[in-house]
């Protein structure tokens, strides 16, 4: 089998010996190759960027940052099989939207199940119509919405690897298919939409105020009106933020005014 | 249910008492009157065994009705219309009875003249009966809800603490089976000493009672088992240094207390690290206190230690706070990127 028609996988745990089982039961498919092991989400971008695999295996609870905030960070993500000792719930968010999860420990039949159901998808598309990451969106939102998820923000600035803890952010900006986010430390861009961010943020802590912009209630100083039925929120840094007719029914009601 | 008050000995006796005092008093004053012996008595004796039996059908009703608001109007009125069913049914019997002695026709009058104050005493002897009834079933009342108020109180003590140290973390579990299964390819061995650790582990987890408070010795051996168990899963970088003297080898803590502690310092230092960590474990004794210490590293850059509790550490927290009524037991102490929790347990017998 020549080298171009090979499968890629990149295996991505923090724990060795969970690494093994997958290398083990994958040592049955000889057109897999395993291109590289990694202990981190960090390391996993890394070696993403650099082999464009086909296929990762990825854990959830990983040191730095989790899987989900790994495949945010990942443009055009490869097919990706979870596999995890995650709760029922989270499994339940996202089994209809990755290829498959592995449920540790996992058994080889089981094992092989998900194997062949990305082979059989892989199978029936023809080249231009894999669409791997096609569903990622969808699957981080319903990620995101477990309880665990969402305590702050993963970005990536330059070549580096920023985490934002929510308390640190003073508001959202929409900027054009990007959303910016403005902190202490100043401002970053993901790729995200400005709904995806309403959805996940706590509604109890980030307002959105304006069609674009959600802001964090506690950075808020003053509110000012502003022209007809618009109003201007003072955020302790001294940015000004827009806030319209509806949002300023929504920033009473979690203000409590 | 409240029992009655006559179905009590010692009520049942005193009641009597009363009963016969006022007997006797009636039978001296009616002779006073110039009534004879004879008829006085059984005056007496009619009129009180009806006050009496009043009384104990007025208690025992009590018993099953007493309403809640307007009860005062009710004893009022019931007073009221038993004392004029005594009256009449005295009349009744009375006058028939002992109208066929010589001075019956002086005994009619008598009645009918003393109306009044028979009506007057017989309401005031079942009045009070009705108020003594009253007083009697609301405080029973209120003892039994204190009771219960107390048993449930107790229950979700009972509960909360039971769940406090029942948190096995799921992760933990399903984890080290995975590292088992994997084992089982490669170290066969290997995999059956951790099934033995793991084992010896979830037992441990599962006998543990609040009553019964353990040595730390005990405890630290059980933290042992825990730390070997994650040595096998990220080996290649947990190190792991318990240090506990003599002296407070036989110190006595609640089981499951520390447990958790060192899972939240796994959880921050060891799996959200990627580096080789420490993890140390420190005890000694001092005034009546055992005083213990986690630290474990972190990552500044991913977790941030809050103020006050610390990382997660609310549950344990409330768990001293409901053992021991105190707040002050747990301390957090952040340097560089260490971070330290710290447990002062006193050392009184078990409660």
């Amino acid at each position: 089998m020549s080298n171009n028609t090979a499968i890629k996988a990149i295996i991505i745990d923090d724990e060795p010996l969970a690494r093994i089982i997958v290398k083990e039961y994958l040592g049955f498919y000889p057109e897999i190759t395993i291109v590289q092991e990694c202990g981190d989400g960090f390391e996993g971008i890394k070696a993403i960027q650099q082999h464009h695999p086909d296929l990762i295996f990825l854990d959830v609870q990983m040191p730095k940052i989790n899987g989900f905030e790994m495949l945010e960070l990942v443009e055009d993500p490869p097919a990706v099989i979870f596999t995890t000792a995650f709760d029922e719930y989270a499994i339940k968010a996202f089994e209809n939207h990755a290829v498959d999860y592995l449920l540790k420990p996992f058994n080889r039949d089981r094992f092989d199940k998900a194997l062949r159901k990305w082979l059989d998808q892989r199978a029936t598309r023809t080249s231009d119509q894999i669409t791997h990451g096609g569903n990622t969106e969808e699957l981080l939102e319903t990620a995101s919405q477990s309880p665990t998820q969402q305590q702050r923000i993963v970005v990536k600035t330059g070549g580096k690897i920023k985490i934002i803890p929510l308390e640190d952010i003073h508001y959202l900006e929409a900027a054009d298919d990007y959303v910016k986010i403005h902190t202490h430390n100043g401002a970053f861009l993901k790729n995200r939409t400005m709904s995806f961010f309403e959805k996940t943020l706590d509604p109890g802590q980030f307002v959105r105020t304006h069609r674009s912009y959600i802001l964090n209630v506690q950075q808020v100083t003053r509110i000012d009106p502003y022209e007809k039925d618009s109003h201007l929120c003072i955020l302790q840094s001294g940015a000004q933020v827009p806030v319209s007719k509806a949002g300023y029914v929504k920033l009473k009601a979690v203000l409590g005014l | 249910m409240a029992k009655a008050p006559l179905s009590q000995h010692k009520f049942l006796l005193i009641f009597l008492s009363w009963w016969a005092i006022w007997a006797f008093l009636q039978v001296s004053l009616l002779i006073g009157f110039g009534l004879s012996a004879k008829t006085s008595l059984i005056d007496s004796l009619v009129s009180n065994t009806l006050v009496a039996l009043s009384c104990g059908f007025l208690s025992n009703n009590m018993q099953y009705y007493l309403p809640k608001k307007e009860r005062y109007w009710y004893i009022l009125l019931i007073s009221l219309s038993l004392s004029a069913i005594i009256l009449l049914a005295c009349k009744a019997i009375l006058v028939p009875l002992l109208s066929e002695k010589a001075d019956g026709v002086a005994y009619a009058e008598f009645f009918s003249k003393s109306w009044p104050v028979r009506f007057d005493i017989v309401f005031l002897q079942v009045g009070c009966m009705a108020i003594l009834s009253v007083l009697w079933y609301s405080s029973e009342e209120e003892q039994e809800n204190r009771q219960r108020r107390n048993d449930a109180e107790r229950r979700a003590r009972d509960a909360e603490l039971f769940r406090l140290r029942q948190q096995l973390a799921p992760h933990f579990l399903f984890n080290s089976l995975n590292s088992i299964s994997a084992l089982i390819g490669s170290r066969p061995e290997q995999a059956r000493k951790m099934i033995q650790q793991l084992s010896d582990f979830l037992r441990g987890n599962l006998k543990k009672e609040d009553q019964q408070w353990v040595p730390l010795s005990e405890e630290l051996q059980y933290l042992e088992l825990y730390l070997d168990i994650e040595k096998v899963r990220f080996g290649h970088r947990l190190d792991t240094q318990i240090t506990c003297g003599d002296d407070c080898m036989s110190s006595r803590i609640p089981p499951m207390l520390l447990q958790p502690i060192v899972e939240n310092a796994i959880k921050f230092g060891l799996y959200d690290t990627t580096e080789a960590v420490t993890i140390a474990i420190r005890a000694k004794v001092e005034a009546k206190f055992v005083i213990i210490e986690v630290e474990n590293p972190f990552d500044p850059e991913t977790s941030r230690p809050k103020k006050g509790t610390g990382f997660g550490l609310s549950s344990i927290q409330r768990r001293l706070y409901l053992l021991f009524a105190r707040t002050d037991l747990l301390e957090t102490r952040v340097m560089d990127n260490l971070f330290t929790t710290i447990v002062r347990i006193p050392q009184i017998q078990t409660p």
